[in-house]
């Protein structure tokens, strides 16, 4: 029921931004150049069933575990430089929306797509896997079952063909 | 034996356990995932013991040049096996191997009419080749990774090789080997056809009295992640039995890997090599430790 009516708020809230993409900025965050929304931006199917949501620990874990990726991408010695230039406040919210829509949370991802979100970074497989890393300690950290945590990195692995540039 | 291979394989597992209790928080060095380019294979470069996969040796990505070495020890109930060697992966793409492997017969060497601690020794140089997939990222596809490789083996008893009928003392062996990570499933899967005409490996030489042809063999191996340091599985392999004296039977494990951290693996595995030179029921225990780069 939660969750129905978040899915309803999200939505509305969905539909309202479209409207005025270039205009609303969310709070805390710097603007950026306008962008088709879409769901499918996020570059994965969701989800059919909830078990995996549940093992996340629902959007409150989604929300941790991202809080702690994103804070240990910033300070990671390997990557830290991609990070550099980033928003970390709108990178926040939409790799929890990101993350929320994949498990299959009833969330919608407002980001760009991967390609574009990563284009001309340079990124390498070896950054990817850094970071692939740091995701697997957040999901240690939320106490997450491995077997829970891979089909999440298994919906994510394919998109190393649109962040890996070289 | 048997009651102490299981102990040794358990004090052992306790032992790595202890040793790897890595600090949670650290970071670690490395292009690719733990455990993601298998372990060092018995006949050198990576793969999941017994069997050769298609993945490349090494900790380094398509941009760099990895490697590994290892050492292996193999105690079954009339024989030991001790191999040693490394790999180069050249950005993950191109391997090169090496490896040297004794097979001691101890005190069935002189049951066999070869002296006692009679040792067979084998050198296997290897080459392999990814040619298309990758078995980490994608995981949309059923594609699984491919690779193909080249194994040229000497083994240093001529005389005695001939002797029980076999061929030659070289040989070269051929396979391709498909290797897929199935994430959601938290599942690693790996199959081998090999056309070679190696006894026992080419332990006991190439070819035969019974059969000089090369013959596909088949190579199966399945593991299940359990952490992102820790696979259990299972390996069978089958062989040919070109010589007359003595039937040679498949090869299966039951085996345990561990990676203790990027630079350090153990695989500790349970294995039947079926009947070796008219010696029955060859099972015991598989250790291998590597340290990679």
């Amino acid at each position: 029921m939660k969750s129905f009516i978040l899915a309803g708020l999200a939505a509305i809230t969905l539909s309202g931004s479209a409207f005025a993409q270039e205009a609303v900025v969310p709070p805390g965050e710097k603007p950026v150049d306008a962008y088709k929304q879409s769901n499918a931006n996020a570059d994965a199917t969701p989800m059919t069933d909830q078990k995996t949501f549940e093992a996340f620990h629902g959007k409150e874990g989604i929300d941790r575990i991202v809080e702690t990726l994103v804070e240990r991408n910033f300070a990671d010695p390997r990557i830290k430089d991609f990070f550099a230039a980033a928003d970390k406040v709108r990178l926040k919210r939409t790799l929890k929306e990101q993350f929320c829509y994949i498990l299959g949370g009833g969330c919608d991802y407002t980001g760009r797509n991967m390609k574009d979100s990563h284009k001309d970074q340079g990124t390498t497989n070896k950054d990817m896997n850094a970071l692939i890393e740091n995701l697997q300690f957040a999901m240690d950290k939320e106490g997450v079952p491995f077997a829970a945590q891979n089909k999440l990195l298994a919906k994510l692995a394919p998109q190393q063909r649109d962040i890996v540039e070289r | 034996m048997k009651r102490l291979s299981k102990t040794a394989l358990a004090a052992m597992a306790l032992g790595v356990c202890a040793a790897g209790g890595a600090h949670a928080g650290e970071i670690e060095t490395g292009g690719k995932l733990l455990l993601t380019h298998g372990v060092s294979a018995v006949e050198g470069g990576a793969g999941g013991g017994l069997t050769s996969w298609a993945v490349i040796a090494g900790n380094e990505t398509n941009r760099g040049v990895g490697g590994e070495v290892h050492g292996t020890y193999v105690d079954v109930k009339d024989y030991k096996l001790r191999a040693f060697g490394g790999a180069v992966g050249w950005h993950d793409r191109v391997e090169l191997s090496a490896a040297r492997q004794e097979f001691d017969t101890g005190a069935t060497g002189a049951k066999l009419g070869l002296g006692k601690g009679f040792t067979f020794k084998q050198t296997v140089l290897g080459a392999k080749v990814k040619v298309l997939g990758d078995a980490v990222y994608e995981q949309d596809s059923w594609v699984p990774q491919i690779a193909v490789g080249v194994q040229y083996k000497d083994n240093n008893q001529d005389a005695i090789v001939r002797a029980v009928g076999a061929k030659k003392d070289s040989g070269v062996d051929v396979y391709v080997a498909a290797t897929k990570l199935l994430l959601d499933k938290s599942l690693v899967l790996n199959g081998t056809v090999r056309l070679t005409k190696a006894n026992q490996m080419g332990l006991l030489g190439f070819g035969g009295d019974q059969s000089n042809a090369y013959k596909p063999q088949f190579e199966g191996s399945a593991g299940y992640l359990l952490s992102k340091r820790l696979v259990v599985g299972a390996e069978y392999r089958t062989k040919p039995s070109n010589l007359g004296f003595a039937k040679e039977d498949d090869w299966k494990d039951l085996f345990v890997a561990y990676a203790v951290n990027k630079s350090l693996s153990v695989t500790a595995a349970y294995v039947d090599l079926g009947d070796i030179a008219t010696f029955k029921n060859q099972r015991g225990l598989y250790l291998s430790l590597q340290a990679g780069f």
